[in-house]
């Protein structure tokens, strides 16, 4: 990412009230560089909070370059969500299909934080994580429709990203079960001393699993290189956090593990807290970030997601909050681009979600006997296609 | 579903366990309901019936994923019906400390794919929880609900039939209805057995399936399989959705001049082995179908029975080897899911293999 490289000679500080409603001054904008690569220092939106740790500073660096690669890969991750709204309401979609719109910060500012050699594990909601781990949206769509060409060859749908080489272990199905793989995951970066962290998201319905805790102790003890990064979107499915949780300040739920609650809304913030998460684990072993976030969509596609919320809630959200108009905001007030230029960004993406679309329809199902490989090393199966009971064959390796 | 054959129904006018001393009666009044709105009945009834009945999981306080407990709270308030925290684990282990107390105790797991999180709770926890006591604790009000099977389009995690796991487990009964009207009178009884249930709903079925349910409180026996069709040339055995399926595929031998006998097993464990066997005695040969993959599931249980007394014994004997069409040894697919269902075309075929051995 930019920050990696900047020039600490054009270093200019600038600070920026949080962002809210009302529009800003002009005068913020006299401080704008054409440079791609100048530093501006910008305050995030809110204090972090700490839980038995000194939280980082609010002043997080940033550059136009990177400002507007974050605009321009939120509003892809935007766009391809809604589209598979789309391309679900129209059955191309099968299977269960989890939204991250609202989210995409979190996604995006993580990256901006880490490298590809750290390793990703998530749950279902994982179509922008894989997006922001490097995947194309040619693979996302397949995967989708379970087209040969997706990220898992069409086998595993919606739930299932992966992106080995990227280090995104996935995609996993099942409540809180992806936060102990994580833990193994830091233990065996820990062991490889290759200085690389795991950052392991759940949400704030799996921050009630049992597995978590155990999960917490398991790397606590044994100080492995693990972010438990709590995506909290206020709704663990239907049920708000309040109804499901004793206590939702969930970055304090580690008790002996340090905790930071953190504006998941915003990028910088985001990317301020997993810097600092990261250099963190490395010395002393695991921390949680609680993402104060927000999901538009409903928890699923069958979950319209405006019976246990106000379409108010939703709205104010969209005004006050958007992750992408914030990062919107802060490119037109330092002018760093014009509106009409990110509206054209904007068309941009619409056209490449389209023409990925339009890809991913023509790539071809998987092979029928792809129903048989992978269950193990060489493939096992009944070939039980007739009822010919002679026809009954078993492989093994 | 089909309304061929319906058997015999039973109905109580006053709570109590299921037990032999039942009352059967005749099929009454009843309107129009689709599985959801039976099983919802039932859980009114429940509720209704006995004060210390509760029901509980994740999503149930707004009326469930599948719309199974709407209006429940509304009805019996929040202390009674109410969300939990998601978590599996949590809500089999409080459930059968609940019931531990006398209560009865209505959990809800969402999927069945979601039991997992719980297994260790309801096998080792619940169903063993009266043996171990010698007697002195059980948690028999605890019925656990959760939706299973496959829905057209679920993928790995939405689309499982894992009933052949807590078969295995002695303690437990699993119990599986056909269609609306069953799944009514199967789930009550399910409440009121003195043992711990789980009680598997076909949730390809919940929308779909539509048959006249009488209004009132009523009971279906436990282990007591139903014979839906006779006939003579083949047994086919079956449970929960795949009884529709095995249904068409009668149908369609029919057209051959097959004449299948159908069984719908009900309750798996314990399984109402004499209904079957008196079936394969008659008839000479068995078909056993289900959606859990072939090898390890309950057929395999079934297949072995029949042939441990049907086999060459009294004269009667088996006439071809037991059939098994069930899902193939692979985890559930996302694409490809009718070639893993086992579909009626797959049930024609192996009816006529075996017929005609």
């Amino acid at each position: 990412m930019a920050v990696s490289r900047l020039a600490s000679s054009s270093l200019s500080k600038l600070l920026l009230r949080p962002l809210s409603a009302p529009p800003f001054s002009r005068h913020f904008s006299a401080a704008a560089s054409d440079d791609d690569w100048t530093v501006l220092t910008i305050e995030t939106s809110i204090p972090f909070t700490g839980h038995r740790i000194d939280p980082p500073s609010r002043s997080v660096d940033t550059t136009r370059k990177e400002l507007l690669s974050f605009f321009r890969d939120m509003a892809r991750m935007r766009r391809m969500e809604i589209s598979a709204d789309s391309l679900y309401k129209a059955k191309l979609i099968r299977g269960f299909c989890h939204l991250y719109d609202g989210q995409e910060a979190v996604a995006i500012g993580m990256e901006a934080a880490i490298t590809k050699r750290d390793s990703i594990i998530t749950a279902y909601r994982d179509h922008c994580t894989f997006l922001g781990r490097g995947g194309t949206l040619v693979e996302v769509f397949s995967e989708l429709m379970g087209r040969r060409s997706g990220c898992s060859k069409g086998k595993g749908g919606s739930m299932h990203f992966y992106k080995k080489e990227a280090g995104f272990y996935g995609g996993h199905g099942i409540v809180g079960a992806q936060v102990p793989l994580g833990c193994g995951l830091a233990f065996a970066q820990k062991y490889s001393k290759d200085e690389t962290v795991t950052f392991a998201l759940y949400g704030d319905g799996a921050a009630n699993q049992g597995q978590l805790f155990e999960a917490l102790n398991i790397s606590a003890l044994w100080d492995l290189p693990v972010i438990l990064v709590c995506e909290n979107n206020h709704y663990g499915m239907g049920t708000a956090e309040w109804r499901a949780s004793k206590s939702p300040a969930y970055y304090k739920r580690g008790d002996y593990v340090p905790g930071l609650k953190v504006d998941g809304m915003d990028v910088l913030a985001v990317k301020q807290a997993c810097k600092f998460a990261k250099e963190h684990v490395l010395k002393n072993g695991p921390i949680i970030l609680e993402m104060d976030t927000y999901r538009y969509h409903g928890h699923s596609m069958s979950d319209p997601g405006s019976t246990y919320r106000t379409r108010d809630e939703i709205s104010g959200v969209r005004q006050e909050r958007d992750p992408i108009e914030r990062v919107r905001k802060l490119i037109l007030t330092y002018e760093m681009a014009c509106a009409s230029e990110l509206k054209d960004i904007e068309k941009e993406i619409r056209k490449e979600v389209d023409e990925a679309i339009r890809q991913a329809k023509e790539s071809p199902m998987p092979d029928p006997f792809e129903l048989f490989t992978n269950v193990y090393v060489k493939g096992y199966g009944v070939e039980a296609l007739g009822a010919d009971r002679k026809e009954v064959k078993a492989f093994l390796p | 579903m089909a309304l061929r054959g319906l058997g015999r129904r039973i109905s109580i006018g006053k709570r109590c366990f299921s037990s032999a001393s039942e009352v059967e009666k005749p099929p009454r009044d009843g309107k129009p309901i689709n599985l959801f709105s039976a099983i919802n009945q039932a859980l009114h009834i429940a509720l209704e019936t006995d004060p210390r009945a509760y029901v509980f999981g994740e999503d149930v306080g707004f009326g469930g994923v599948f719309r199974c407990t709407t209006g429940l709270t509304d009805r019996f308030g929040r202390n009674r019906v109410f969300n939990t925290p998601l978590c599996e684990q949590g809500i089999a282990g409080f459930a059968i400390g609940l019931a531990a107390m006398g209560n009865r105790a209505i959990a809800e797991i969402q999927f069945a794919d979601y039991i997992y999180p719980a297994f260790d709770q309801i096998v080792n926890e619940a169903a063993k929880f009266r043996y171990r006591s010698g007697n002195q604790f059980n948690c028999g009000g605890l019925t656990i609900r959760s939706p299973y099977g496959a829905v057209g389009h679920g993928g790995h995690y939405h689309s499982q039939s894992p009933e052949a796991f807590f078969c295995h487990v002695p303690g437990l009964k699993v119990v599986i209805p056909r269609s609306p009207q069953q799944a009514k009178g199967l789930l009550l009884a399910c409440i009121r057995d003195p043992n711990p249930v789980v009680f598997f709903e076909p949730k390809w079925l919940y929308r779909l399936a539509v048959e006249e349910v009488p209004e009132h409180d009523y009971m279906l026996p436990l282990s007591q399989a139903e014979v839906t069709r006779q006939g003579s040339d083949i047994t086919l055995v079956g449970w929960g959705a795949q009884l529709s399926v095995l249904e068409h595929a009668c149908d369609e031998a029919a057209k051959d001049g097959i004449s299948c006998e159908l069984i719908d097993l009900r309750t798996l464990i314990p399984w109402d082995k004499e209904t079957v066997e008196a079936s394969v005695r008659k008839t000479g040969r068995l078909l056993v179908s289900h959606e859990a993959p072939v090898t390890g599931g309950f057929g395999a249980e079934i297949s072995a029975s029949i042939a441990e007394c049907c086999f060459l014994r009294h004269g009667l004997q088996l006439e071809a080897p037991v059939a098994r069409i069930c899902g193939l040894d692979t985890p559930f697919p996302l694409v490809y899911e009718p070639f893993y269902m086992p579909t009626k075309n797959k049930v024609l075929d192996a009816i006529k293999t075996t017929v005609n051995y």
